[in-house]
């Protein structure tokens, strides 16, 4: 199948038997059915669905943006665009600090890249003790539907990278779909902000970095 | 008698009313729909999987699914008081139940999926409604189901049994009165939800769920129609 097809819950993909399910798919007798609401692709006989559209399921592992909304003694707790906001102690924070001046390192509104460490009942644990992971100084954050991420990251990075070079901005995306650019004029994070938002608006179309490339020649900055 | 039989509004026996599907109306929400059976407006809008708060409502082995029906005050003639009474909670109840069997639950356990169905205009038919704008919320949500579920009411007029009530049709007065039959099926034609709502031989009750079954079927291409068109739209 060369091109991606979108798919409901319950529709049959493949009829043929000698497809295998993945992600989001189930074999049952009609053949390969998708079990989500999002766009079918194939290799090698390999059938998954990935989603397009929901609410974002935080993973272990995963880098994330967000802002710290509530401070405890022993940490703080950041808003991450999930249900409950998740928990970084401070003993996650790979420096010394001062016994009740946690503001000096992360004050109440300020955003911060950090890693999800553990999931479990309690709740959600970040850390910050991976190189590349820490307060966010200055910049912009943009926010993006999570599923879209993939998309503006592209295939080994090919999609940010372009942005970077073509916009001499730094940009982190988030997995929970909060990008920060840090460029060294507004206009420069502006012009990577509106690059972002041609992505997460033509995320369906094929060949998206090609039309990336030519969305910056005809849009460059004056 | 099938023959002559002519409904009030003029429609074919297995007729539905005009149908309009909508997906992604409510943009705060994960996953939103709305479905309109003629002058039956539904709005669903769906949120989660996401903690289940309070903690001891949690459910370890699978996710909760959590449903709200309710009518605002301007959806029908006499304006009906705002807030939950014995039908909204009865039809909260109903759609849960129509609904849980389609979607993967024990993929989220300890977590709920809230959905909550607003009726902002009725005439009739409005759990089919909501349980039909319900689905489609679900799947944009992007929640594993096994399938969709459509829905649809089955009436029984005198003696004649007519697709898709609506107001007029379910006061019905004249020989035997009303009956009023929803039912919810997935594309396969198993039944999820059935009520009944009066009375009806048993040969006439098969019959009722066959007419169902090719309602259903069309209800569901225009479901996975308005989903795919929610895509094809931002292209």
């Amino acid at each position: 199948m060369s091109e991606r097809k979108v798919v409901i819950p319950g529709e049959v993909i493949f009829s043929e038997s000698d497809y295998l399910p993945g992600d989001n798919t189930e074999k049952r007798e009609e053949g390969i059915v998708a079990t989500i609401f999002g766009v079918a692709e194939e290799s090698n006989k390999l059938v998954r669905v990935i989603p397009i559209s929901g609410a974002y399921q935080p993973r272990r592992g995963n880098v994330i943006i967000g802002t710290v909304v509530r401070m405890i003694p022993n940490g703080w707790f950041i808003d991450i665009d999930t249900p409950e906001d998740a928990f970084l102690s401070l003993s996650e924070v790979p420096r010394y600090v001062n016994r009740g001046e946690l503001a000096e390192v992360l004050d109440l509104g300020e955003a911060v890249v950090a890693k999800i460490a553990n999931i479990d009942k309690r709740g959600i644990d970040l850390t910050l003790r991976v190189h590349g992971l820490g307060k966010i100084e200055e910049g912009l954050l943009v926010k993006i539907n999570p599923n879209k991420v993939p998309r503006v990251i592209g295939k080994e990075g090919s999609m940010i990278n372009l942005i970077k070079d073509e916009t001499k901005c730094q940009i982190t995306v988030g997995q929970n779909g909060i990008i920060w650019i840090s460029g060294p004029t507004t206009e420069d994070e502006l012009h990577a902000k509106k690059a972002v938002e041609f992505i997460t608006e033509n995320f369906f179309m094929e060949g998206l970095t090609e039309e990336v490339k030519k969305w910056f020649e005809e849009n460059k900055k004056e | 008698m099938t023959e002559e039989f002519k409904r009030p509004d003029g429609r074919k026996i297995d007729e539905l009313r005009p149908i309009t599907a909508k997906v992604g109306i409510i943009p705060n929400a994960d996953g939103s729909a709305m479905w309109a059976f003629g002058g039956t407006v539904a709005i669903a809008a769906v949120y989660g999987p996401r903690k289940m708060h309070p903690q001891h409502a949690q459910n370890p082995e699978k996710c909760v699914l959590r449903c709200e029906y309710n009518m605002i005050s301007f959806s029908v003639n006499d304006r009906i008081r705002p807030g939950t009474n014995r039908r909204a909670s009865e039809i909260s109840k109903i759609t849960e139940w129509a609904l849980e069997p389609v979607i993967q639950l024990e993929k989220f356990p300890n977590q709920v999926i809230d959905v909550y169905i607003n009726i902002i205009q009725a005439n009739a038919s409005t759990r089919c409604a909501g349980i039909n704008a319900a689905a489609m919320a679900l799947a944009q949500a992007g929640i594993p189901m096994k399938s969709l579920a459509s829905s649809v009411s089955i009436g029984k007029l005198d003696k004649q049994l007519v697709v898709d009530v609506n107001k007029h049709e379910e006061d019905w007065e004249e020989g035997e009165g009303p009956t009023d039959i929803p039912i919810t099926m997935t594309p396969d034609g198993r039944i999820t939800h059935m009520q009944l709502d009066g009375n009806i031989p048993k040969e006439q009750l098969k019959e009722a769920i066959k007419m169902a079954r090719e309602a259903t079927k069309k209800i569901h291409e225009i479901q996975k129609e308005a989903l795919k068109k929610s895509v094809e739209a931002r292209e």
